[in-house]
């Protein structure tokens, strides 16, 4: 006797597009049960992560803003890394990509300070993007070069970046009015490098708004584009795709540089607008939390839109629910991970079935009799 | 019996719906977990004695893991949201989130730790650690036989260097022979990296190894290899009860009793800048081990004594820079603003800043 876990032949759409919908649900059940088994009301808790960040009066009006702040960087990386996943490429490095984005692009403006001029901003955008491309490019060629393993060199790079952050925290970018605490100038006080809201009090800067045209740019491209295909093929029959031509070398370097210069990008816009600073705790994990969005959005680019904001409604309500009731923070962050448990559970579910097989043995003979 | 239950129930119901309300809200803002036997173990009990001080009159709430980045903005500013009048901000790194939120809040009181910057509503406050630093310099000088004395240090910022300096004096003067070994790593809290500094100063020949990082794996190493420590930030000799000799120990709870009965009194005010050692009780010496012989205990606790009192002050001269170049004249003191500044090794310290 033994679980069997087959494909279904016909998969419901009114499942597939309930899925994530029941998995919030039962989170909601799981995670009430566990607030209870606290001696923290559950209603109480589930509203304040939940409701509140978005619809109540207290809240509502600063923290609506701040959970398109928290979400654009993750869509941002998110989006990157999904397609490499598709071909089985594993980026786990994106939040080392995330920090040299940053580093280059706070390097040029910080050379720059006080110049005035419009050139700044784009420059460092620029210098973002290379950064994270440059930092991608390490375990993309070794791979190609050496075939190393990208998911170790590129994790490793991450301790490398945090290194060099440090260093430049307490070193070369350090604020020289800074009496000699680390960190470096406030980049968001300096209008030429400056990433502000565009309307107040929306949250909408510059990373937002790059975020929303990379969602339609690379939902194009996935659907239409050549490339878009080949890394699917790749993904999912790479010895079919070697025979249709599609060179693996090629497609490891554009999505490595893809996941590195997005990731880079949005250390850059992180960092001249909510971060203001370079310091050793700039990175706060958005590269490895990424990593979930792009599986909860089921690796497109308009699921990764939505798993980002709710992701970021975790993380915006999980603070209100920390400190209103006292919930600790590991709380939280179980909770968190039950989501991800559900929508990967119930998603598993639509697509496939689990039959209790009890003949299982009987079952392969005859299959090896057929054959 | 019936009639006691629904009396219960009443005034349960009054106690929810805050009948008893408390007069005040104060908020405290962490950046790792209280449990972490060390800088936020303090501060949380600093918390709980307000709690116990003014009873049912201050409500108490905290926000543990919370990054010294945009989320300290987001988290304080929930706060204040929520209502909170007074917010106690305890990493340095909140610095500027502290100071953005503040001017969004002019009527809520904040206070940071250990920074730099003060507003209208912004006090700053901390602690002489360096005067705990004499003390235990001087028992480390008295214990180590090898005549080396290991030191991980976190960042190379004026706090630790001012720390490693004033531990070094003591040695020194304690132990002329005494020489010290100082490993960075840049960070205040890695347990791995902490352990393995540890272990390269210890088979460098270290026998007692002093620490400015917050975790408790240094003391465990130490156990392990039969050399001695010291607690930071807490009493640590629950990981090391042979190497622990004894604690710097951070005595936050009297300055936030102080500070919240200001706040209730109307007396609070901003741009106050608080910098308490020994004396006011910021800092306190741990109990001593008795592995220390019982003169040179007595020697630790007149030193202690003597800073608590004013008598002596950890920086006096004649003292030399690093490269040789007089610092303080004889019987000179260290001035305020050179000690918040300081960048520099005195003279003996072997080895660079890392810049």
């Amino acid at each position: 006797m033994m679980l069997k876990i087959e494909p279904r032949k016909n998969r419901s759409n009114f499942l597939e597009v309930s899925a994530p919908i029941i998995a919030v649900f039962l989170t909601m059940i799981f995670g009430g049960v566990l607030f209870l088994s606290m001696g923290k009301n559950p209603f109480e808790a589930i509203k304040l992560i939940f409701w509140d960040p978005i619809m109540s009066p207290t809240f509502s009006e600063y923290s609506r803003p701040q959970l398109v702040i928290k979400a654009a960087p993750l869509i941002l990386i998110a989006l990157g890394l999904s397609f490499g996943f598709r071909a089985n490429i594993w980026n786990i490095g994106a939040e080392g990509q995330y920090i040299m984005g940053a580093l280059i692009s706070g390097s040029i403006g910080l050379a720059l300070y006080p110049l005035d001029s419009m050139f700044i901003f784009p420059l460092m955008i620029l210098g973002g993007i290379i950064g994270g491309i440059f930092w991608a490019m390490i375990p993309a060629i070794l791979k190609i070069r050496f075939n190393t393993n990208e998911i170790l060199v590129s994790l490793m790079l991450v301790y490398v970046a945090e290194q060099i952050l440090a260093l430049a925290s307490v070193g070369f970018l350090r604020n020289p009015e800074g009496l000699g605490f680390p960190g470096s100038r406030d980049l968001s006080k300096y209008p030429s490098a400056a990433n502000p809201e565009l309307i107040a009090n929306s949250g909408m800067h510059m990373g937002v708004i790059f975020s929303i045209i990379a969602v339609i740019v690379l939902t194009y491209f996935l659907i239409y584009h050549r490339l878009g295909f080949q890394i699917k093929l790749l993904g999912q029959a790479p010895k079919a795709s070697k025979f249709s031509g599609v060179n693996s070398n090629y497609i490891i370097i554009f999505c490595l540089g893809l996941s590195g210069g997005l990731a880079g990008v949005a250390g850059m816009f992180e960092l001249t607008g909510p971060a203001g600073l370079i310091n050793i705790d700039f990175n706060v994990g958005y590269g490895f939390t990424a990593i979930i969005v792009a599986f909860l959005g089921r690796l497109h680019p308009i699921g990764i839109l939505f798993a980002g904001l709710l992701m970021s409604l975790t993380y915006v309500g999980g603070e209100l629910a920390q400190f209103m009731l006292n919930i600790p923070a590991a709380a939280i962050q179980v909770f968190q991970g039950m989501l991800l448990f559900f929508l990967l559970s119930t998603d598993l579910l639509v697509s496939y079935k689990i039959s209790l097989n009890i003949s299982n043995l009987n079952n392969k003979k005859l299959k090896s009799m057929k054959e | 019996m019936k009639i006691l239950k629904i009396f219960s129930l009443v005034l349960s119901t009054f106690v929810v719906s805050g009948v008893f309300a408390s007069d005040m809200k104060v908020g405290f803002i962490y950046i790792g977990p209280p449990g972490d036997h060390g800088w936020n173990y303090q501060h949380d009990v600093g918390r709980q004695a307000v709690d116990e001080a003014f009873g049912g009159k201050v409500e108490t709430v905290f926000q543990e893991n919370v990054p010294e980045s945009a989320d300290a903005e987001r988290v304080m500013t929930q706060m204040a949201l929520s209502g909170a009048d007074m917010i106690f901000a305890t990493s340095f790194g909140y610095m500027d989130p502290v100071i953005n939120v503040a001017k969004k809040f002019p009527n809520v009181k904040f206070e940071h730790a250990t920074g730099y910057k003060t507003a209208d509503n912004v006090s700053t406050y901390s602690a002489r650690f360096y005067e705990g630093r004499t003390v235990i310099g001087h028992v480390a000088g008295k214990m180590t036989k090898s005549n080396k004395i290991g030191y991980v240090a976190s960042y190379p910022i004026p706090e630790v260097v001012r720390g490693i300096n004033s531990a070094y004096l003591a040695a020194k003067a304690a132990n002329p022979n005494v020489e010290f070994k100082v490993i960075w790593i840049f960070t205040w809290y890695d347990p791995a990296k902490e352990a393995d500094a540890a272990k390269t100063l210890i088979q460098q020949g270290a026998d007692v190894i002093m620490q400015h990082v917050d975790s408790s794996a240094i003391m465990t190493v130490a156990e392990e290899a039969g050399v001695y420590a010291f607690g930071q930030a807490s009493d640590m000799s629950e990981f090391g009860p042979n190497a622990h000799l004894t604690a710097i120990i951070n005595g936050w709870a009297p300055y936030y009793v102080k500070r919240v009965q200001q706040a209730m009194d109307g007396t609070w005010k901003g741009g106050e800048q608080t910098f308490d050692g020994i004396g006011a009780g910021m800092v306190i010496i741990g109990n001593m081990s008795d592995k220390i012989p019982a003169n040179v205990r007595k020697e630790a606790q007149d030193l202690a004594n003597g800073i608590a009192s004013g008598d002596i002050h950890p920086f006096t001269g004649p003292v030399n820079k690093q490269d040789g170049s007089p610092w303080l004249a004889s019987g000179e003191t260290a001035d305020i603003g050179t000690l918040l500044g300081m960048n520099f090794y005195v003279e003996g310290i072997e080895g660079d800043i890392p810049q």
